[in-house]
This record gives C-alpha cells, structure tokens and sequence, in this order.
C-alpha cells in the first residue's frame, strides 16, 4: 500500500513534523512503512537564475554558467543540453546532500571551478528520469527554498500485517493509526451534497446471504472529464493511473475508506439490481473482454436476468461506464469476504478491490463511501444526485465490550503502565470506552476489526506505549534440566561420529523429482506426492536419500572436486496402509582419497573402506558382534557383485556397496541405513571388563577353499569348532585364483584364568583344522 | 715383566681409534682371550711371590684403565654414529603434510546446535515434529481457521486436502501442548525444516530451516520474551542491542518482532541493515488465548510465550552469506565450515 502524505495531511495534521521520524515512529508502533520516498532535505538548496551560459572551453558540452542566488552570484558548471541563459532553475550549494546521497561540494571541472550544481527533478528523486535540468515558471522568486514550486508529496510504502489490512488499506484508516502515534485530532472529509428531486427507481433483490450491505443509488448527468489536478496526483502517487474523473472518483474513494465501489451505466442495465449466486456454467464478459465461466460460488450482480458484474472482482462489459455515459448506478457494497477470495484466486483476476473485499470491510463506511462519491461527482463530474437510495442490510452490528483490568495490562506486557496512560491512549486510539476501579470497557470500532479479545486491547496499550519501555527479566520457573529428546541425541551423536570419520555434512532438499524417486527406490514405500508442486523437479518427496546425495557429487564432480565424502541425516516420508510414515536415514557416499598427499601415492577407497565405516558406527552405538552383512544382487542402481544389505540383532536396517557403472562410472561406494530401525534394537550399555592379565597365543592357518567359499561362514565354523578359550579370528590374507580361494585366519587364543599351555592351544587349534578341512573339503597350504 | 707392562700401556696410549670396528680388533686384541693384558696376567706365574701382588694389581689397574677408556670411546663413537644417521635421515619439513578429510557440518546445523546450547542451559527441550503435518496443528488450531488471510494456502505445498508439508514449525507447539497437558512448566524448543511454495532464487527457497519455542507457565509476560531472546542474541552475535517492534503473528497476542542492533555497523546504518542499524532476526509474541484453550490449557491460569527464528536468515547473517541457496548446494570446496567457531 502506498500512501500520500500530502494526502494524509487532510486528516490529520502532519506538514510540520519531518515524514523520515514520522515514518519511525509508525514503525515502531506496529505499522511498518517499508520505504519512505519524496522527502528530500532542501538545506542550501535554493531556486537560481541563470545570468550567463558560456561553453567550457575544454569541453564540447560543459557549459559555464553564472547563476545568481538571490543575494550573490556562483559560477556553476552544468552539462544539461538546456542549461541556459534566463532560466531559473534549482540550485544545490556546496554542503547540500541529495537524496541519493551525493554530497555537494566546490570543486574543479577540467581546470574551472564550479561552485554548486544545477539539478534535474531526477537528481531530487522527485521523478525516474529527467531529460535535463528543471526549469521552474517566471514567477519563482530567486533565493528561496524550491520546495513551493514542486509538486512534493512523501510516498510511505507500508508493508502490512495481515491484521491491518482491515484498517490500513486506506488513507483515513491509516489517518487514524498516525493519530493515534501522534496523539491529534482527525478530520473526515466532506460529504454532504445537493439532493435532486428525483430518486433511485430500481428495483434492488438480494438472493444470497453472501451480500452483508448493498447500496445502490443513482446520480445521473454526469461529464466524464478529466479529473482535477489533486485527484490525478494523489492517485498517481499512491500507484494508481488516473482514467477520467467518474473512474478515478471510484478509486480514490477506495483509496481514501478502503471501500471499493461499482459503477454501472444506468442505462444499460435497466430498472432492477438482482444480487445472487451464479448458476453453474454461467458466462459473462468482463471489462478486460474476457469469457468468464462461473459457478455457484460465485456472486453476480445482474440485471434480474444476466450477469453484468462479478462481485467484489471485475465488472461486466455489458454494464461498464464508458464515454458516452450520462447516468450512473453507485454500488457500494460489503460481499463475503472468502466468497469474493476464492472467485478471485480462481478466476486469476485479483485487484486492488478484491484485496480490499477479501480482508473485511468497515460497516460504518458503506455509507459514507457512498455519500462521499455523490459529492465528490456533483463536484467535479457535474452531477445529479438522487434523493435516496436503495439498501440491503443483512448485519447484525452487535456491540462488542472488551474488559480488561490495568493488572491484566501490565501482567502480559511485564512493565508498570500507569491509569492515566491507559486512559492516554486509549484517546489517542480513538477507542469508546468506561473506565471503573481501573478496569475498562472497551468498545473496538468498527474500522479496527482486527480487535475482538482483551489481548488486542493489551498490545494496543502496550505498542503505544512503547516496548523500548520495557525492562527485559528472565522468567522464574522451577529448576528443570534441559535436554536433547533421545531420537535427537541420537541423531546428533551419529552425525558428530560421521564428521569425526572424514564426512561432510550435506543439507538437500526433501522434494525431489518422480523419475528420482522411482529409479531409487530400493525399499517397498510408496511416495508422497504433492497436489500443487512448483516445478517437475520437485514432485515427491523422497523416500531415502540416495538420489540427494548423488546430486551433491554430481555438482562437486563438475567442479573438478576429486575427493568426496559427504553424508546426510534426514528424516524421510512415505505412505503405507494410507498412513504418512516416517524414517530417519543416514546416508553416506565415499569417492578418492580420505588422506591426499602432495608428493606420496595414498590411496582410493574401496568397498572395504566404507564397510569399516559402516563397521565403526555400529561398534560406538553399542553393536559389537551384533550385525552382519548379506550379499544382495537386486538394488537396480548399485553394483550388483559389490552391494550387501546389512543387518544389526537380524533385522535389515540399510545397505553398503558401490554405485552401478550405468549410474556412475568412477569408483564411488554408498551406505544407507535407518537410524529410526537401527535404535530400536537397543545398544548395549557401557560396562567395564577389565583385560585379561594372561599372556594371549595366536596361531596362524591357511586353506584352499574352493571358489565360492565366503570368509565368514569359514570363521563362524571356526568358533563353532573352538574351545572357549579361542578368543578371536580373522582373515589375515586372501588370494584368489580362477577356481580356488586360500584364505588365511589368525586365531587367538587367551584365558581369563590361566596362564595356556601349548597342549591346550595345539590341542584346539588341530581340531579345528581338521574339522574346517573335512566340512569344506579344503586343503591346508604350505605344509 | 714391568717394563712389559709398560710397553703395552704406552702402546695403548698412543692408539687412535677411529670407529667402532677398530674399537672391537683393539678391545679383542687387549682384553680378548689373547689379548695383550690376559697374556701378561697369565705370565703371572712366572713370577715371584713377593712381586705378583705388586704386579697383579698393576695389571689390574691397567685392565681397568682399558676397559673404562675403550668403554667411553665405544659411548663416544655410538653416539657420532647415530648422529651421523640422523643427518643422514633428514626430509624438508616444509613438503606438505598428508591431510586428513575434515568432515564439516552444515553451517545451519553449526547454527542450531549453538542455539540448543543455550536453551538446553536454560532449561528446555529440544524436541522435534513430523515435516507431514495435518492442517490442524499447521493452520487451524494456530488460530489459523479456513479462510484466514493469513493462511498461505496458496504459498503451502498440500499433500492431500487435510494434510500438508508444514509451513512453520509451530504446529510443534500444538503438538507439545497436546502431550504435555497439565505438565507445566513447558520449556521447548524445536528446530526443523519447512516449506513454502517459493521458487528458489536469492532470498527465497522452498525449502528452508525454522527454530520454534515455547514456554507455557503462569505470570510470564513480554519481559520474560525480552530477557529470554536477549540473552540468545547475544550468545549468537555477542554484545548487540535487542528491541521489540510490535507486529502480527495470528497464534500470539501481542505479536512482537525481534531486531538486534546491526553487529556490523553497531547500529550506525550501513547495507547489511539497509541503513536503518538494526536487523530483525525472530518474531515472538505471548502464546494466543485461542490456542492455549485449544490445548486444553485454563488461560485464566496459565500463560506463555512462543518465538521463531528463521535459521536460514540467522546463518547468512553470522557467516556472511549472501544467498540462500548455498546453504543447500553443499559445494566441498567449501571448508571454512570445518572450523571451531572463534
């Protein structure tokens, strides 16, 4: 919303005070004027003649004017194509500041001294682009300040709160809140006007609950003119183009009451006024000459057969003013306001009038919106206006009293506000109240209809009086220890882990596009989709992480990033039995080198690198010797040789392996699990074990298996067979050929008790081999 | 014999050993089975009662002298050697080191977690919400009904007619009252992602980061916000000015917004708070009645206040950031993030 000052002024009275404090102060009371434009500081800025132009002598264009100020003369270099001599023109002094910040001081163009500057209306802001400097009418007397002779109106560009648009969508709404800051008076425009002794002979019908006040009423005669100056500057001002003076007269009394009116060509639409809801498919051309198709939602004004305006949104072409026209029909009207909201969003066509509609509309202005037309169109459009008029009036104006104590007051706002400041502002708000032992009564007006509850009376109070007034304390409460919940604990523990290990954390975007979201999908979870989604790229939302990540590696692989270990941490959605479900992943992807040297080899990842990832995660949560991992072929986007799922206490959470070459033809390998399925298998408990104070003996084997022998299956034999004394067992090497795999296991054997004699060890160890030998058929090597 | 033992001894004396080996042969040919000092031992024998003791503890004392000396020499010639192989061994310590991957948070993460750090400090809870949520924690029992200028419907990503991906993170709010009722004090906070229907540029992302809390107890009052967000602020941006600015949220009444004087220009004016020396970084307010009783909370008893910050903005102003969506591009060859905050 914009704002004329000079507008304003009308109202309440404002031209003494600075518009830049005035805007602070406004500011700081609740209403937020975005951006003030117009003020300008005319400090050593002064209306000059110019008495001599002669050109610059090194300069094709520069020109060396002398230029009288009144009481002395400057030399002045301008270089404005109408800078000449008999001109009187505005003059910035050396110490003058413009608006866009350039300060003017005495200074040397191509080796002459210029003592000022002659400006164009550009140059003071006042206008997008001059063509060279301004030149003010004869009669403007030298020396004096320039701003009499310009047409300068401060422009205040509010930013409102849905709360205020009720009330600040207008010039006397926002009148008022600058009254209120300022604590003065109001003054409402004129009204009143010559009654002709005719009368509005319409027949007005209202059909539909959804029309809350309709007024008609007729003037006729009319001389569709220009408007007169102020109207056309004010409009202009406020970012409204001026038309002819009947259709400007309508804006600017919505501008003015924030209450829009129709006009309709009397004589096209005939003798009844029938307000209904359209029927389903019903059409009707509008101003713009455009095919509108309604439903029943939608309101009409029609002519008791057809429609010939849309309510509150555009009117109908078949009724519209035009040149021609002589006799006017005024609707001032209230609509439901979600009715004229939906037809608008639907039918795309939203305006400074549906804005309006939309928030709510004072009852109290209907009329005097109405009566302030009618003399403003005898004023300056020569009209006739009719005795009376017509009126459906479908409100229930019921007093609403607000009680509020002054405890309650300062109890909520936390600072002593004292009676006589209440009262205060409670005057300068304009509110109707009683006041009794320090409790009020408040009557909220109807052009505030953002005030219903004791709480809006409060921050009335408590905004006029000033938060800076207020003392900030923390709050007493009893003494509560502040936490993580767990899952977040959780979260935040694992994701310090990751970081620790070399992984970067990403931040990606949950929406993501449907072929993504089918090509990996790895899991049996159906996708959220969105009704309305802004681009096709961002369609579903995912049900893991896989694609965001890749996405990452992709933008940092363009950018000749070699190295990248990232991991996320989201929550993801899906749908299961109709039901949105959640999950938290964790995702990591690993490509290069965690250790880079300048000038030594070190070495890509592999497979194994991240599995010990993965490995190392699951031992500081508390899985040790809880998890497994289970070759899976059927990831469509992984690599189906090098890809496993991977289970803790039996239960798949995720899986590990490397990327499939059509996704990704370098080396990169990904896990993913569920953090949320993962924690709901406990994590064993820290409990200390002290080491045993035995000596330890390893003894060392290797085998030739055939082919398909995998390790694991070879080390659960292994400790199936095994004493208890054995303690540990691993693969110390691996070598594989086209038909044979020789594995070698490294076996440790240690008491708690005893020191182990070499009996016992070789005793186990030998039972061990020759049940491994004969269950796998395997070979001892390098016997 | 003595003349012998003198002989051997200047003989030694005038040895120069010059490394170890020569020091093993010269030891050897001493001391050795048939070094020179065994030899003059076992001689021994030969001689008179009344002199071998004489003789032997001569011979002793020169053994001992031997010893000790090829003793200090060996000690003196280990040590030149090692030496020696210490210079031999020396790199440029200049070369680069091998550098090992840092992982770094998200700067908004980085963000979050000093805010929890506070609030934990104070007394509340980091909680947490689904990011589907109904439009009855979302809008509606917000004090946000159907129809509600307010509402965003248009700006909402809607998933169904009833459900939706959240616009705020303060259905969190609806949902920890509903939880918690009749368990007051409730001191929550609860950072999350949102979403809104923006096209993604500069300034605006469809995706982005909200901190919500709350604290519902009796007598709270805006003094209570101030002293609570003052704090904050200045553990986020350090000593800064605090102001409230009243403003409009429809779930709290009054409605403030909170500005923090400009850490930049300290409060002169310059482009960061586009000359006006403040920056607003979280909007607040005492919780609605509507929604107090909504959650079943008796508001002639209880009472509290409700804050939001916007977590994208807040990180963009601490780390100098200037476009939103590099907090979601995750470039690598960004590592300033890596980094303790100093």
């Amino acid at each position: 919303m914009k704002i004329s000052t000079n507008w304003i002024n009308d109202y309440v009275k404002i031209d003494d005070i600075n518009k830049r404090d005035l805007a602070e102060k406004i500011t700081n009371a609740g209403v937020n004027v975005e951006q003030v434009s117009g003020e300008i500081d005319f400090t050593n800025i002064v209306v000059g003649e110019v008495i001599d132009a002669i050109k610059h002598e090194n300069s094709d264009h520069l020109k060396v004017c002398t230029v009288s100020v009144g009481n002395e003369t400057r030399q002045i270099i301008c270089g404005a194509p109408n800078a000449r001599k008999g001109i009187k023109v505005i003059v910035s002094l050396p110490g003058a500041i413009l608006p866009n910040g350039i300060q003017i001081k005495q200074s040397i163009i191509r080796g002459i001294t210029s003592d000022g500057m002659l400006c164009s209306l550009e140059e003071l802001g006042l206008e997008e682009h001059s063509e060279g400097i301004h030149e003010f009418n004869e009669d403007a007397v030298v020396g004096e300040n320039p701003k009499k002779y310009l047409n300068i109106d401060t422009i205040y560009t509010l930013d409102l709160n849905p709360n205020r648009k009720n009330d600040c969508l207008s010039h006397i709404g926002f009148a008022y809140e600058v009254s209120a800051v300022l604590g003065r008076s109001i003054n409402m425009p004129e009204t009143d006007y010559t009654k002709s002794d005719f009368s509005t002979d319409i027949e007005l019908k209202v059909e539909t609950e959804n029309v809350l006040k309709y007024y008609a009423k007729l003037v006729k005669n009319v001389v569709i003119k220009d408007s007169p100056e102020f109207i056309k500057q004010r409009l202009t001002n406020a970012g409204m183009r001026p038309i002819n003076n009947v259709v400007d007269i309508s804006n600017y009394i919505m501008l003015e009451y924030g209450q829009p009116l129709h006009f309709f060509d009397a004589d096209k639409v005939g003798k009844t006024i029938l307000v209904r809801m359209a029927n389903d498919g019903e059409k009707i051309i509008t101003l713009d000459k455009q095919e509108r198709i309604l439903t029943n939602e939608d309101i009409v004004i029609t002519n008791g057969n057809d429609p010939i305006c849309i309510a509150g949104v555009m009117g109908g072409l078949n009724s519209d003013v035009d040149e021609f026209t002589k006799n006017i029909i005024i609707e001032s009207a209230i609509f439901d306001k979600l009715k004229v909201r939906k037809t608008s969003i639907k039918l795309d066509l939203r305006s400074e009038a549906s804005l309006r509609y939309e928030v709510g509309l004072n009852p109290e202005y209907t009329l005097l919106a109405l009566k302030r037309a009618c003399h403003l169109l005898e004023k300056y459009a020569d009209a006739s206006v009719s005795k009376d008029e017509k009126l459906v009036d479908n409100i229930k104006l019921e007093k609403n009293e607000i009680k509020v104590t002054l405890e309650e007051i300062n109890d909520v706002i936390g600072v002593k506000i004292e009676h006589d400041d209440v009262i205060d502002i409670l005057d300068r708000l304009k509110f109707e109240y009683v006041t009794k032992d320090q409790t009020y009564f408040v009557t909220a007006p109807t052009r505030r209809l953002d005030i219903s509850i004791k709480e809006d009376i409060i921050e009335e109070v408590g905004r006029l009086f000033g938060y800076d007034k207020i003392i900030a304390k923390l709050p007493r409460l009893k003494m509560q220890t502040g936490s993580y919940v767990p899952r977040i604990k959780y979260r935040k523990d694992v994701s310090s882990f990751m970081q620790n290990l070399g992984f970067s954390e990403t931040r990606t975007y949950s929406l993501i596009s449907k072929n993504d979201s089918e090509k990996y999908k790895y899991e049996d979870k159906e996708n959220i989709e969105l009704l309305k989604p802004i681009s096709k790229d961002r369609t579903h939302i995912r049900t893991n992480l896989i694609p965001s990540l890749i996405d990452v590696l992709n933008y940092n692989k363009a950018r000749k990033v070699e190295d990248v270990f990232i991991y996320e941490i989201s929550n993801v959605y899906y749908k299961e039995n109709e039901e949105f479900k959640e999950d938290m992943k964790l995702c990591a992807l690993a490509k290069g080198k965690i250790e880079v040297s300048d000038f030594q080899r070190t070495n890509e990842i592999d497979f194994y690198y991240l599995k010990g990832v993965i490995v190392s995660l699951l031992e500081y949560l508390g899985y040790k010797n809880r998890f497994r991992f289970v070759r899976n072929e059927n990831i469509g986007f992984m690599h189906k040789g090098i890809t496993a799922d991977i289970l803790v206490d039996n239960k798949k959470i995720g899986f590990i392996g490397k990327l499939h070459p059509n996704i990704e033809k370098q080396n990169v390998f990904m896990f993913e699990i569920s953090l949320d399925n993962l924690s709901n298998s406990i994590g064993a408990k820290i409990k200390y074990k002290s080491p045993s104070k035995y000596p330890s003996v390893k003894k060392d084997v290797s085998f030739n298996f055939n082919k398909n022998v995998v390790s694991t299956d070879v080390i659960n034999d292994i400790y199936k067979f095994g004493n208890k004394i054995l303690k540990n067992v691993i693969v110390f090497d691996v070598f594989d050929t086209e038909d044979s795999r020789s594995l070698a296991f490294s076996l440790t054997y240690q008491s708690d008790d005893r020191t182990l004699s070499d009996e016992e060890v070789m005793k186990d160890f030998e039972n061990i081999i020759s049940k491994i030998a004969e269950k796998y058929n395997a070979k001892l090597r390098n016997e | 014999m003595k003349e012998q033992l003198e002989t051997v001894k200047k003989e030694f004396e005038t040895l120069n050993i010059t490394s170890l080996d020569e020091l093993e042969e010269v030891r050897i040919s001493y001391l050795g089975k048939k070094g020179k000092i065994t030899e003059l031992l076992s001689k021994l024998k030969n001689v008179s009662k009344d002199s071998v003791k004489e003789l032997g503890s001569l011979i002793n004392e020169l053994k001992r002298e031997i010893t000790e000396k090829l003793d200090n020499q060996k000690k003196q010639l280990e040590e030149e050697k090692l030496n020696s192989l210490l210079e031999h061994e020396k790199i440029d310590i200049t070369l680069n080191g091998t550098f090992r991957k840092i992982g770094s948070p998200n700067p908004i993460e980085k963000v979050i977690s000093e805010l929890e750090e506070v609030f934990i400090s104070l007394g509340f809870t980091v909680v947490e919400g689904p990011e589907v949520e109904c439009d009855l924690y979302n809008f509606e029992m917000l004090n946000l009904p159907i129809g509600h200028p307010a509402r965003d419907e248009q700006d909402t990503f809607y998933i169904t007619d009833s459900m939706l991906l959240r616009s705020q993170t303060s259905p969190v709010q609806i949902r920890t009252m509903l939880a918690n009722k009749d368990k007051t004090p409730i001191r929550v906070v609860c950072p999350g992602k949102t979403y809104r229907r923006d096209n993604d540029d500069a300034s605006h992302s469809h995706q982005f980061t909200q901190m919500e809390g709350l604290l519902v107890d009796e007598n709270i009052s805006l003094a209570h916000l101030k002293g609570t967000m003052d704090l904050v602020v200045k553990r986020l941006f350090g000593n800064v000015e605090s102001r409230f600015r009243p403003s409009f949220y429809p779930f709290t009444e009054p409605s403030v917004e909170l500005d923090i004087s400009c850490f930049r220009c300290g409060g002169k004016g310059c482009e960061l708070c586009k000359n006006t020396g403040w920056i607003t970084v979280a909007g607040a307010g005492m919780v609605h009645p509507n929604v107090l009783t909504g959650c079943g909370y008796d508001t002639t008893k209880y009472n509290g206040f409700a804050f939001g910050f916007g977590l994208d903005r807040l990180t963009m102003l601490k780390y100098g950031i200037g476009d939103i969506r590099v907090l979601y591009t995750n470039d690598l060859r960004t590592d300033e993030f890596s980094r303790r905050d100093n």
